[in-house]
């Protein structure tokens, strides 16, 4: 059984939450550039600048990207031959995300669900992470992080189609919920898709396949031409960076499926915004 | 599409002419409020009582601010989605309110009280924290520190980019923007 030191762990945890709220991933950013060069509108070009120069400012300067430093989500992989000594992984995956979100002068945005008060002088700032696990062969942990935002959160749904429905009717459920956003997730975004499994099965694999890096391929070549088919069809929104109009609104469509009852088709769309932070590490 | 260097307090005179689409560079003072600020305001104006600021001819942000480092006014602080605040808006327009800046549509009464009191939506970019910060001189909790984030914070800004939305005319630059770029099978 190998063996990691649960500070060792809060260590590369902290520092990678840290780095994630001011540096933009290069895949984003490339995205965003190439919308850049791209847009039609010159208002929506205009806006795609300032998007540019405030990841170039936030890098530089160590500054949040965002007001909205987001939620810490956090999908685990953690090997069956790996053991963490001198506590939880839960227990360190909090405290690292409570001390980047400190020392980071980063925003603590978790409340109560009802009356709304701000949870961070009793469950701790920012906290709880939102934590999904998943027990895997090998001696590795495999930590993939997001720090995901409200605005585009709040525009995400998910359904359960009849099966008869089939590629079309997911089409036509994403199309709908991209076109209701609007303005309001903060385009250009990336949507991602998950398609079978349970209805809560939907839910994660479309939060998911928000972690892949966008411009990369669906190793799955069926999957590969749905998401670019949907792209397409979701460019001709109009509604551009910002919602300003324009022909760059999805950067990135991303697809994720599983296996489902014979009875269902679930679909869940989960909207990220152009601030895509993520990052990853394995130890 | 014009281009305008504006100073709070903003007059009748100043909103009128602008229209969706035009881009406004805002300087003075500027007031903070999120949902639970507005919830406050409004609760005050129903009481009869004092606000912490003076509604006429203001401009309120949607903004929750990340917590700035030592030395600095304020961290970053790009909008917030306005929707949130749309069932306040009517009522703090109807008592002098000239101006909002956030991001994302807003309903039809916000509209209407746009036209009606005259008053405009500004659109700020979202996600562009960190560089609106830069427009930021000076910030200070005024009233409710116990919101955190959501205080209602006093800034001081220096050509604070946005661009009118909402104008008093009713017209809407998200539903034109999208009608111009608008790909129909």
């Amino acid at each position: 059984m190998r063996e990691i030191a649960y500070d060792d762990l809060v260590k590369s945890v902290k520092a990678m939450v840290m780095h994630t709220a001011s540096h933009l991933p290069e895949d984003a950013l490339k995205a965003i550039e190439k919308a850049y060069r791209e847009e039609k509108s010159e208002v929506a070009k205009s806006v795609l600048k300032q998007i540019l120069d405030n990841a170039h400012l936030a890098s530089e300067e160590d500054r949040p990207l965002c007001q909205d430093t987001g939620l810490a989500v956090y999908f685990i992989k953690v090997g069956e031959d790996v053991k963490v000594v001198g506590g939880s992984i839960r227990d360190a995956i909090n405290q690292a995300t409570e001390e980047a979100y400190k020392e980071g002068y980063l925003r603590a945005s978790t409340c109560d669900c009802f009356d709304r008060h701000n949870l961070k002088d009793e469950v701790g700032y920012n906290l709880p992470a939102v934590i999904h696990f998943d027990l895997v062969p090998g001696d590795r942990i495999e930590i993939e992080y997001a720090a995901k935002g409200g605005g585009s959160e709040n525009v995400s749904r998910a359904t359960v189609l009849a099966p008869a429905q089939g590629k079309e009717g997911i089409k036509n459920y994403v199309k709908q919920v991209i076109s209701d956003a609007g303005p309001n997730p903060c385009p250009p975004i990336i949507v991602g898709v998950g398609i079978g499994g349970t209805f809560e099965v939907a839910a994660k694999s479309s939060k998911h396949a928000l972690f892949r890096e966008a411009g990369t391929p669906n190793p799955d070549p069926d999957l590969d031409a749905f998401e670019k088919e949907l792209l397409e069809e979701l460019n001709k929104l109009g509604i551009g960076a910002m919602g300003m109009g324009g022909t760059q609104t999805v950067l990135a469509v991303h697809i994720e499926k599983n296996p489902c009852h014979i009875a269902s088709l679930p679909v869940s769309v989960n909207v990220q915004c152009h601030s895509s932070r993520h990052s990853h590490i394995t130890l | 599409m014009a281009e305008y260097h504006m100073t709070t307090p903003l007059s009748d005179e100043d909103v009128s002419k602008l229209e969706a689409g035009d881009i406004v560079y805002l300087n003075g003072t500027i007031y903070t409020a999120r949902d639970a600020a507005h919830k406050r305001l409004v609760d005050l104006i129903e009481k009869g009582e004092q606000l912490p600021f003076d509604l006429k001819g203001s401009v309120i942000y949607f903004v929750g601010p990340t917590p700035p480092k030592p030395g600095e006014p304020i961290g970053s602080a790009g909008p917030t989605t306005s929707y949130r605040m749309d069932s306040y808006s009517p009522i703090l327009i109807e008592h002098g309110q000239k101006g909002m800046i956030g991001k994302g549509k807003r309903n039809q009464a916000v509209k209407d009280a746009c036209k009606k009191y005259k008053a405009v939506y500004f659109g700020a970019t979202g996600g562009a924290g960190a560089l609106i910060a830069k427009a930021i001189k000076s910030a200070e909790v005024i009233a409710y520190p116990e919101l955190g984030p959501e205080a209602i914070r006093k800034l001081e800004v220096e050509e604070f980019p946005v661009t009118v939305i909402n104008d008093t005319h009713g017209n809407d630059l998200y539903e034109m923007g999208r009608a111009k770029y608008e790909v129909k099978d």
